[in-house]
């Protein structure tokens, strides 16, 4: 049956998951929580692992939450596939229609429409893993506020925060 | 993944010219599901059908796969190491701080105003406290979209 869910979770994620990256975290985080795949600690780790390794954000998690919540390499199958066969459906629609749909006022009002909507995805799936199990002390805030700093203020890369992030924690918790 | 993809497509292959993948570009963003993926589907089946658009999906999507599946596996059974555990515990907050990061820049590219900002402020309590899916958001945009094209072509 969790194949079932799986797949139903990821199809829905491959098809609404409009804006990228960021955006599609905060549907995989609402059928993770739906389903009761992950913990918020356990998700954050996926976004972690995911900003460290190649490969887009979406396909990592698919594999990742396919594998944790079945134990098996079939989950990660199933949710990978999932997640890729809206995508699979549409684009294919699309590069026949292309031409057609390139001036469709109804096409560009809607990507307009969805824009700020986005940018709420992406607020969203921030303020939902501030949680006890992300931010347990003191110092959790403070590696957000400088982890933040870092990267809008001084441009560093994602992968250097998180490095920088992770060595902290090794002298502060370890 | 996007500069790579054009650097291999456009400039040393050349199988399709740069306008043209720029307008595949905007297309493969503007549709749901991974932007990666969607060019290499839209690359694969405008060259060799639809069993050109399964074997560049799998060529785009197999590497993250295999790496991520490994750590999955290795994580599993280093979780509960105090070590492991201590520099997660560090990581987490900062991975907050990555997600939050371009929202400032994206709301001033999009331009948004006193009215449109209660847009995404709307969508992210809905979701954040009502824990409301956001697929119902998405759709209600879509329709709001199509209801507004659809008031300025009548």
């Amino acid at each position: 049956m969790v194949y079932l869910y799986l797949f139903i979770a990821f199809f829905k994620i491959g098809l609404f998951g409009f804006g990228g990256g960021y955006a599609i975290l905060s549907l995989v985080q609402h059928e993770v929580e739906y389903y009761g795949w992950l913990t918020p600690a356990q998700f954050t780790d996926i976004v972690a692992i995911s900003q460290m390794t190649p490969g887009p954000i979406g396909i990592n998690c698919a594999t990742y939450v396919g594998y944790t919540a079945t134990g098996s390499v079939l989950g990660s199958i199933v949710a990978t596939s999932a997640i890729l066969l809206p995508s699979f459906i549409i684009m294919i629609i699309l590069s026949r229609l292309y031409m057609r749909l390139k001036d469709n006022p109804y096409i560009a009002s809607i990507l307009h429409t969805l824009r700020p909507v986005v940018i709420g995805l992406i607020a969203a799936a921030a303020l939902v893993l501030i949680t006890p199990d992300n931010f347990i002390d003191g110092w959790s805030v403070l590696l957000f506020a400088f982890a933040l700093l870092l990267t809008t203020d001084f441009k560093i890369h994602p992968i250097a925060v998180i490095c920088l992030a992770g060595f902290a924690g090794f002298i502060i918790y370890g | 993944m996007i500069p790579l993809i054009q650097e291999e497509v456009v400039g040393r292959r050349k199988w399709i010219k740069e306008d043209e993948f720029l307008d595949l570009l905007a297309l493969a963003q503007s549709a749901p599901g991974i932007i990666a993926a969607n060019t290499a589907i839209f690359i694969g089946y405008k060259m060799k059908g639809i069993l050109g658009a399964i074997v560049a999906t799998l060529g785009a999507v197999l590497p993250s796969f295999f790496i991520i599946l490994l750590i999955a596996a290795c994580f599993a059974d280093y979780k509960d190491n105090p070590n492991v555990e201590a520099i997660f515990k560090g990581i987490r907050p900062a991975v907050v701080a990555l997600i939050a990061a371009p929202l400032y820049k994206m709301a001033k590219a999009a331009k948004l105003t006193w009215l449109t900002a209660l847009i995404p402020i709307v969508t992210a309590l809905l979701i954040w406290l009502l824990r409301l899916s956001p697929i119902w958001i998405i759709a209600a945009a879509i329709i709001v979209g199509v209801l507004i094209a659809k008031r300025k072509t009548e």
